[in-house]
């Protein structure tokens, strides 16, 4: 395979997951509406503003875009080559992602545990549903992130593990943009 | 980007994505004060931080997502802004329907008392 048709493959592997990643973004956008339509159905119990603590949520915001600007940093280092910066940097952005993961986790522990789980109304389902989908895409982020790590220690920066870095760093990148507006919308509007 | 050689420019530099993270950082901040504070009356304040919800938006798409900054055919912007369009017709769609569903629960009279209400329409 000549140099121009490997770089035309790997440009349509990421095309795909491009494709991919679009169709994730409808699946979010049902999620958003299902939320949006709920968000008042509390059925009887207490409402968003009451349930929510705003700087803790935005201590997760800001790891979470801390981790996605991390991530950016990484791929210019690994399309410069230099392995040590790419695995300190994807380490770094595996450790806030793990941090934003803990603090979701135990928001969500404190809420059930205080009889305010999914099963408490239309609302906290809806928020439940919406709120662990970006959560478990999270996850699988962060296994694939593992995963990589272990590959470039094994194997290098060669091109297909290139290809497969691109793919990650949009799925991280695409991921801080949905909790933007997770961030706003249940958030920021509950607390209004 | 003068020291791209790879074939593909548009990936973005240190200035670019330090750039995209500050002005994210700011947009983020600046929401949450709005909200902190309760800088506006309730209505003006969902329009501000939906706008800077989108300004942020924007902004990671184009220095993090590199969106528009490929080369020629632009496959992504296409599927990107038909996924959009599906986006909005899919959340707009939704609330105005649910919203309006009342209507179908009521009896006649109580569906015009809504209706003047809703419109409001002063009999």
């Amino acid at each position: 395979m000549s140099q121009t048709e490997a770089i035309e493959k790997d440009s349509t592997s990421i095309f795909g997951f491009w494709v991919y990643l679009m169709t994730d973004v409808v699946l979010f956008a049902s999620l958003f509406a299902t939320f949006a339509v709920l968000r008042n159905n509390t059925y009887g119990g207490p409402p968003g503003r009451e349930l929510f603590s705003l700087p803790y949520v935005l201590t997760e915001t800001l790891l979470l875009l801390t981790s996605s600007f991390t991530c950016g940093l990484a791929m210019l280092a690994a399309r410069r080559g230099d392995k040590r910066t790419v695995l300190v940097l994807f380490g770094i952005t595996f450790l806030l992602g793990v941090a934003f993961l803990g603090m979701e986790l135990t928001e969500f522990h404190h809420l059930a545990a205080e009889g305010n789980s999914w099963r408490r109304s239309g609302f906290l389902s809806s928020f439940f549903t919406l709120v662990g989908t970006h959560g478990l895409h999270i996850t699988v982020g962060l296994l694939w992130m593992g995963v990589m790590m272990v590959r470039i220690v094994r194997a290098g920066l060669g091109r297909a593990t290139l290809r497969r870095l691109t793919m990650l760093s949009l799925f991280w990148h695409f991921l801080d943009i949905i909790w933007i507006f997770i961030f706003t919308i249940v958030y920021l509007l509950g607390a209004t | 980007m003068s020291n791209m050689t790879h074939e593909d420019t548009g990936r973005g530099t240190i200035l670019s994505y330090s750039l995209g993270f500050l002005t994210s950082v700011e947009l983020t901040l600046g929401a949450y004060l709005l909200v902190a504070h309760h800088a506006f009356s309730s209505g003006r304040l969902i329009f501000a931080i939906i706008g800077l919800a989108i300004a942020q938006l924007l902004v990671q798409l184009v220095f993090f997502l590199h969106l528009g900054r490929e080369s020629k055919p632009r496959w992504n912007l296409v599927v990107f802004s038909f996924a959009l369009t599906v986006v909005l017709i899919l959340v707009i769609g939704s609330l105005w329907i649910m919203n309006h569903l009342d209507y179908s629960h009521m009896t006649p009279a109580q569906t015009d008392t809504s209706i003047i209400k809703d419109e409001g329409i002063n009999p």
